[in-house]
């Protein structure tokens, strides 16, 4: 992939998350969320892994933003009032996420391997599903299962949840 | 060529922006976002990795993409989940910002 196109597709990335955070309206941070999910899709394929690229279309942009929408409708939520802000627990909490940041890029600088680019693959790597398959279905079998009676739970309580209680 | 770091970096700031989400804002909903900004960090990171550690065959090590998935389908789950709980809340309170919701605070 050309330098540019992951420049491009990085700070769509980054530009459109900080769009989530800053937005006070919920839609418009739902809507910035699906821009930083498409362009994190197209990273991923950049990195020849084309599956979770495709994943992360269907489920993350497709369903779960869905799900958001949905939501945020369903509630009629309407851009959140202005409160008096509390500056001192906001500066507590942006410098906590300022010094995670830091932290990381230090870190980053300091990995040796960090600095190498990515060796070539000289295998196909098209046909990623089927290996990704036969690794969850063989090495990753007990995984998966436990993964499937996580969903089972999920749908349980999300149905026990969101009935209405009798009174 | 984009070196691994790259990368990384990007998963980072990607992570940071995700925990400034949670620790800011207010709305609930805000803060589910910001959560599922955080996992994809982590998937962005994986991946990279996955691509960098080339085996043998000359193919990426996919044990890091089976953990993506694995990391996007708990994901999906905890939004389900999380949404159920806030319109529980909702319906309860009609609130959805955190400050309302004060009467387990110590």
């Amino acid at each position: 992939m050309p330098p540019f196109l992951f420049w491009f597709f990085a700070s769509l990335t980054l530009i459109f998350a900080a769009a989530v955070v800053i937005n006070r309206n919920p839609v418009a941070s739902a809507l910035s969320l699906v821009v930083s999910f498409l362009g994190l899709a197209a990273l991923f394929v950049s990195l020849d892994a084309y599956f979770v690229g495709i994943i992360q279309v269907l489920v993350y942009a497709g369903a779960v933003m869905v799900l958001f929408l949905f939501i945020i409708m369903l509630l009629n939520l309407q851009a959140e009032e202005r409160r008096r802000t509390n500056w001192i627990a906001a500066a507590g909490g942006g410098s906590v996420a300022l010094i995670l940041l830091i932290e990381i890029a230090l870190t980053i600088g300091r990995f040796e391997a960090a600095r190498k680019t990515f060796p070539p693959i000289s295998g196909s790597t098209t046909d990623d599903v089927r290996k990704i398959g036969a690794a969850l279905f063989r090495n990753y079998n007990l995984p998966f299962q436990i993964i499937g009676v996580l969903v089972l739970v999920a749908t349980i309580g999300v149905v026990l949840l969101s009935k209405r209680q009798p009174r | 060529m984009i070196p691994l770091g790259h990368y990384l970096f990007v998963s980072g700031v990607l992570f940071s922006i995700g925990f400034a989400g949670v620790m800011l804002r207010r709305n609930l909903i805000i803060i589910l976002m910001s959560l599922e900004l955080m996992l994809n960090a982590a998937n962005l990171s994986l991946v990279a990795f996955s691509r960098f550690r080339v085996d043998p065959n000359g193919l990426p090590n996919y044990n890091a993409q089976v953990f993506v998935f694995f990391i996007i389908t708990v994901a999906a789950a905890e939004v389900a989940v999380g949404l159920a709980i806030l319109v529980a809340l909702f319906r309860a309170r009609q609130t959805t910002d955190v400050k309302d919701i004060s009467s387990l605070r110590f």
